[in-house]
C-alpha cells in the first residue's frame, strides 16, 4: 500500500471506530477491542478492494461480521461435551407473577422491566454463551434474517431457530438472575431513572 | 390444540414471524382461547422491545485511544 493510501485508510477507518466498536461490543462483549483490531487489520490489507469510500460502513461491517463468524464458528459447531443445562419451559412472565415482587402493583411485569437501566441489557447479554448470544443479537438487534445467520455459520435454518429459542429463554432467565443479584427487585419503580 | 407449554415455547418465534404456517396457526389458535398465554405473548412482545431499545454501547476514551494507536501502527507499516 502506498503512503497516500495508508493515510486515506486511516482517515476512513477513524470515522468508523465508534459504531464499529459499538457493533463489536454488542456481538462479542468483552472481546470487542480485539475484534475491532482484527477487523482493522483485515480492512487495511484489503483496502484496495474498497472502490467507493461511501460504501465504507457496509464494507467494514461485513469484515467485522466475518471476524465474529470465524471467532465463534468452532465454538458453535463443536459437539456438546457435557449436557447443557435444561431450560425446558422457563417463563419469566410466570416467574414474576409467582414471586410477585411488588404485591400492590397492578403492572408487575412492566415494573420489573422498568427497574433495569438500558445499559444493563448488555451486561445481561454478556452472561449468555456466545453460541446463543451472537445469533440473538444478529437477528433481534442487527436485523439479519434467520436464513442469513444460517448461511453465515453454514448450518440449517432450523438450527438457528433452536439457538434463538434457547438464547431467548436464557435471556429471560439471566434477566431474573441479574435483577436478583443486583437487588433490583427491592427497587421501587423509577428509583434508578 | 397445542398445550400452553408448546405455545409459550413458540411465542418469540410467533411474534418474529419465524414459524412455518402450521406452527403459526396453532399458536394463533391457542392464543385465541387461552388468556394466560395472551399475557405471556404480550410480555414476550415487551421483552423484544426492551432488548432492541438498549442504548448503543459507547466507545470508551481509553479504548478509542488504543485503537487510534493501533491504526497509527498499521499506517507506519507502509512508511
Amino acid at each position: 500500500m502506498s503512503e497516500e493510501a495508508g493515510t486515506r485508510f486511516t482517515t476512513v477507518a477513524r470515522e468508523q471506530l465508534p459504531w464499529l466498536y459499538s457493533l463489536a461490543r454488542r456481538l462479542v462483549g468483552a472481546d470487542a477491542e480485539d475484534a475491532v483490531q482484527e477487523c482493522l487489520t483485515r480492512a487495511y490489507r484489503g483496502f484496495s478492494g474498497l472502490r467507493d469510500e461511501q460504501a465504507a460502513p457496509a464494507w467494514f461491517r461485513q469484515i467485522l461480521l466475518n471476524c465474529v463468524r470465524e471467532r465463534y464458528r468452532k465454538q458453535i459447531n463443536r459437539p456438546r461435551e457435557e449436557p447443557e443445562d435444561p431450560l425446558p419451559d422457563y417463563s419469566l412472565f410466570r416467574k414474576i407473577a409467582d414471586v410477585d415482587p411488588w404485591p400492590y402493583s397492578d403492572s408487575v411485569h412492566l415494573d420489573f422491566l422498568a427497574t433495569f437501566d438500558k445499559a444493563d441489557v448488555w451486561d445481561v447479554l454478556d452472561r449468555i454463551n456466545p453460541k446463543y448470544r451472537v445469533p440473538l443479537v444478529l437477528v433481534h438487534m442487527e436485523g439479519l434474517s434467520t436464513s442469513q445467520v444460517a448461511r453465515m455459520f453454514s448450518v440449517a435454518q432450523g438450527t438457528v431457530l433452536s439457538w434463538l429459542h434457547r438464547g431467548r429463554k436464557l435471556f429471560e432467565r439471566e434477566l431474573w438472575d441479574y435483577a436478583t443479584e443486583h437487588n433490583l427487585l427491592k427497587t421501587s419503580k423509577g428509583d434508578r431513572q | 390444540m397445542i398445550s400452553c407449554a408448546e405455545a409459550v415455547s413458540h411465542l418469540w418465534g410467533y411474534l418474529a414471524d419465524e414459524l412455518d404456517g402450521v406452527d403459526h396457526e396453532q399458536v394463533e389458535e391457542h392464543l385465541a382461547v387461552c388468556r394466560r398465554c395472551c399475557g405471556e405473548a404480550e410480555f414476550a412482545g415487551l421483552l423484544r422491545t426492551f432488548m432492541t431499545s438498549a442504548t448503543q454501547p459507547k466507545l470508551p476514551a481509553d479504548v478509542e485511544s488504543r485503537l487510534l494507536g493501533f491504526l497509527d501502527s498499521l499506517e507506519k507499516e507502509v512508511t
